[in-house]
């Protein structure tokens, strides 16, 4: 295994998307699943492909600093996933490199204030708020656990920061599911909403999961 | 001459509610440009929207008369407002998101913008195009 990450270079940070490919590719059923139950069936699908197109992206090209990655990233995401996470998520990377610039590499401060630029673009661009049974509902409590694990006397370092923040989009996603949809497809259903985990907070919790084992060096930063 | 784009999951639903719309327009119909569906890795489309495509879209339909977009529903709201800010801000400022229905608003934008209306009045009978239909069920 290698060592913990202290800081995230632009590879750093394309050895999380890769390893967010790859997540989500396993879980491509399970997130279909869920959109099935209150949406249009095809979470699952378009983010497979929309990471995939990532994946083909970082393949392609050095990226000297994080907002020329990041905006990558994000134009892809916005090209090629099709569905309402494709801007949502595009959204959230292209800010997130915007709110750094020129940055070639983020201290666990940086990475902080670049997940909470992303978010604010997510919620801007979905208009939606906390307990709306949507991704932002595992945003919220994983961005919130981050920051209390890194900051203080005892923060702790910079990847037991991020597995707090991925438990905490864990929790996050779990609690998604009494929450009654008024945003997106799932609002249709108004009621019948209730009773599902929401399938973008699934998929946030995956890329939550893909940071804290990016950072912890499990999955190396090559 | 105003321009229009149309944004859809489907690119076969964008292409023939476009056909419907330009029946009405023999001569001097507007230019419409098609933003649908996703381009597959392997080829072909899937349903779905693309931002960078819209954004293009809107830039090859401009006019100085400004540029009206109608789309279909769910991400095709999110992608149409996410590809305002790929424009150079001169343009943005010159295109109506209209909340028209897809089918009944394309054919009142084509119309109006055939007859040389600027992009407010277009979007403006876009959207009042259900009102025709509402009037003729008599509902």
């Amino acid at each position: 295994m290698a060592d913990a990450l202290t800081a995230l270079t632009p590879s750093d940070l394309a050895a999380w998307l890769r390893r967010s490919s790859t997540l989500l590719a396993e879980h491509v059923s399970a997130l279909n699943e869920l959109d099935a139950a209150i949406g249009d069936a095809d979470h699952g699908s378009n983010m497979k492909r929309g990471f995939a197109a990532v994946v083909t992206a970082l393949d392609a090209e050095e990226f000297a600093d994080i907002p020329a990655l990041m905006k990558k990233v994000g134009m892809t995401l916005v090209s090629s996933v099709g569905g309402a996470s494709g801007p949502l998520y595009g959204t959230f990377f292209l800010r997130l490199g915007t709110s750094q610039p020129g940055a070639t590499q983020l201290d666990a401060a940086d990475l902080l204030a670049a997940l909470r630029a992303g978010v604010g673009g997510i919620e801007q661009r979905g208009k939606a708020t906390v307990g709306e049974k949507t991704m932002l509902d595992a945003w919220a409590p994983a961005l919130d656990a981050f920051e209390q694990a890194s900051t203080g006397e005892d923060a702790s370092d910079l990847a037991a920061a991020v597995r707090a923040g991925a438990e905490g989009a864990e929790q996050g996603r779990e609690a998604t599911t009494p929450l009654q949809a008024s945003k997106g497809r799932a609002s249709y259903l108004g009621e019948r909403s209730i009773g599902h985990v929401d399938p973008g907070a699934a998929s946030t919790a995956l890329l939550w999961q893909a940071l804290a084992e990016t950072v912890a060096g499990q999955e190396g930063s090559a | 001459m105003t321009g229009i784009v149309v944004v859809s999951h489907s690119r076969a639903l964008a292409e023939a509610a476009a056909d419907l719309a330009l029946q009405m327009v023999r001569d001097g119909a507007p230019r419409i440009e098609i933003a649908a569906g996703i381009e597959e890795p392997g080829g072909g489309t899937a349903l779905g929207t693309d931002a960078a495509a819209i954004s293009a879209a809107i830039e090859a339909a401009a006019d100085d008369q400004g540029v009206v977009v109608l789309m279909d529903l769910g991400s095709a709201i999110l992608s149409a407002q996410t590809a305002l800010e790929f424009l150079d801000p001169e343009l943005e400022g010159r295109v109506h998101l209209t909340f028209a229905p897809l089918v009944e608003g394309l054919v009142g934008a084509v119309v109006t913008a055939a007859s040389g209306a600027d992009a407010d009045d277009v979007a403006g009978q876009a959207e009042i195009a259900v009102e025709a239909k509402r009037l003729q069920l008599g509902v």
